[in-house]
């Protein structure tokens, strides 16, 4: 009687076994343009208030010159320096150096977490190996390499990188290593009951369930690295990017300049920050239940 | 009691198994007490007891996915050392892999099968039609219901052709309707693929409707307490008074369980007693 029963509606024999049955048969930029407007609409505008209170109050006190002094500076002052950052072409030169160093730690220190946090997860030997170094490892704060690094690797571009995917290494390693050990057992026992090899389970079960939490680690180390490149400009002084436009106003009164970096760390940090959690979506969209249209249908 | 002996089929001999207890670090838990049952080929049995009596635990050993136990288990003759391709199981929770489909949480049983892809597909294909789900084959399992997704499960453990199919408590997390559609499903599917299934339940109305026969445990340590044979012909109807009188009999057992002093162990804390909620109070907690 199965055999009788009528044809599949969803089912097309063509896709049948295509490796992940995306929702790629639908037509795409009517649903793009939807999500963009439920977006715009989800926003969250009451979020500008404080922002937009701040700037009003700043722009209100230096137009009425209620504070006599050089540190403050008017937002036209900020903008002029902005437009000139901008034109001169020192804003290009000093964030890309910046976004170079941090991609390139990023990179290093994700690749090698990855490693360590698999290896770390997998492998008995490595745990007992390894593990109490790298839990000991975590604790140390960041900043302390600093000098280790700077006698060892200068204070160029060198030493900065080392810095910055040694703190990407670090979440990504942890969440690695523990989105494999919370793997639940019940997983693996279905795998055993397919008579799974080694290499089969941690292929298609381990990794599969830990995603997410590798996610998590790959997305903070985005973050860190960040973070740390600015530290890294700061504290190992040499050569251009962001920071040092920073430390430059600071060293020169500048205010202006000084705001106008901050500015652009921000919305770099929220650029990353969107890019991330984007990616993110984008990949575990399926399994979390994002894409709720095909249930519908 | 038991059936005559057969080279076919599965052998369950004096079988014993402990757990190391968490609390006590000298003593063990002896859960399964000298099982023995012979279950012929095609035969459905269902396996009644309350929670903690060993059932699940029983049905593990079958499965193979736990081989730390004394006795004996053979399946067409041959020793359960592991778990294999030829027992498929299905379990209370579904326990599909929420980052594949449906068709391919099915897929993911066929790995280790020797099938070329094409066949796999087709098996995939008519096991999703077996349990009903054309449609559904691209849904994820948190886009499906409870009901749907223990389909899929059973479509998974079914889709290697085992010889034996093992469903631990497949339908206790089910509210009472899609239940009963499923009992009537898993029976259809039984008598189409002739292949033995051992049901674990503490659904005394499932064990008598869907078994050959219903084997009873008694709890702590876990041992077999009765076999009946539900001699009814299927589809079988609730009302019918043979089966009103087997359930009766049946719910005897548990109602007037005395409390079994020689085989507790002491000092462990886990007495069999008397305020152990029967299972006829269960029934009325759902």
């Amino acid at each position: 009687m199965p055999s009788t029963r009528p044809l599949p509606r969803l089912f097309s024999p063509r896709k049948a076994s295509g490796p992940p049955p995306c929702s790629c048969d639908a037509p795409v930029k009517p649903e793009r343009q939807s999500a963009l407007k439920q977006r715009l609409s989800a926003f969250n505008w009451r979020g500008l208030v404080l922002p937009l209170a701040a700037f009003a109050l700043w722009w209100l006190v230096s137009a009425l010159h209620l504070v006599k002094s050089g540190l403050l500076v008017s937002p036209a002052d900020v903008a002029r320096t902005a437009w000139q950052q901008i034109q001169s072409g020192a804003l290009l030169r000093a964030l890309s150096a910046s976004l170079a160093r941090e991609a390139s730690g990023f990179v290093i220190g994700t690749a090698g977490g990855l490693l360590l946090g698999a290896a770390l997860g997998f492998s008995r030997v490595a745990t007992r190996l390894i593990g109490p170094t790298f839990d000991t490892f975590k604790q140390i704060s960041l900043f302390a390499w600093i000098p280790l690094i700077s006698v060892w690797f200068g204070l160029g571009d060198m030493a900065k990188v080392v810095f910055l995917s040694l703190a990407a290494l670090l979440p990504v390693a942890a969440h690695t290593c523990d989105g494999i050990h919370a793997v639940s057992p019940r997983y693996v026992e279905v795998a055993r009951a397919f008579r799974y090899s080694r290499l089969q389970m941690a292929r298609f079960v381990i990794l599969p369930a830990a995603l997410p939490s590798i996610f998590t680690g790959i997305y903070l180390a985005l973050i860190y690295s960040w973070l740390a490149t600015l530290g890294a400009e700061y504290l190992l002084v040499a050569g251009s990017g962001i920071g040092n436009t920073l430390i430059d106003g600071s060293e020169q009164f500048r205010m202006d300049l000084v705001l106008f970096g901050i500015i652009v760390v921000g919305a770099t940090g929220w650029a990353l920050n969107a890019l991330a959690r984007g990616v993110e979506r984008r990949v575990l969209a399926r399994r979390t239940g994002v894409s709720r249209e095909r249930a519908a249908a | 009691m038991t059936t005559t002996t057969v080279s076919e089929g599965i052998r369950i001999r004096n079988v014993s198994k402990r757990y190391a207890q968490q609390d006590e670090a000298n003593g063990t838990l002896l859960v399964l007490d000298d099982i023995s049952l012979d279950i012929a080929q095609g035969e459905f049995v269902s396996v009644l007891g309350a929670s903690g009596c060993g059932k699940s635990t029983l049905l593990r050993l079958v499965a193979g996915l736990d081989s730390d136990y004394r006795g004996e288990i053979r399946v067409d003759g041959e020793r359960v050392r592991d778990t294999s391709l030829e027992r498929g199981i299905v379990f209370q929770d579904h326990r599909l892999f929420p980052w594949l489909t449906a068709s391919q949480n099915i897929l993911a049983a066929l790995r280790n099968a020797p099938l070329s892809t094409q066949q796999k597909r087709e098996a995939v294909a008519e096991h999703v039609a077996l349990v009903g789900l054309e449609g559904f084959e691209h849904a994820y399992p948190h886009q499906l219901s409870g009901g749907m997704a223990q389909r899929v499960a059973i479509a998974r453990g079914l889709v290697n052709r085992p010889r034996v199919l093992l469903l631990d408590e497949p339908f206790g997390a089910l509210d009472a309707l899609t239940r009963g559609r499923l009992q009537n499903e898993l029976q259809r599917i039984w008598q189409h693929e002739r292949i033995t299934m051992i049901l674990v339940t503490h659904d005394v109305d499932e064990a008598i409707y869907l078994g050959d026969r219903v084997v009873t445990m008694a709890p702590r340590p876990g041992r077999v307490k009765r076999i009946a044979h539900v001699d009814l012909p299927r589809p079988r109807e609730r009302s019918d008074a043979r089966f009103v009188r087997l359930r009766e009999q049946i719910l005897a057992d548990f109602s007037d369980q005395p409390a079994p002093a020689d085989h507790t162990t002491p000092g462990s804390g886990l007495r069999a007693n008397a305020h152990e909620p029967r299972i006829t109070e269960w029934r009325l907690a759902w």
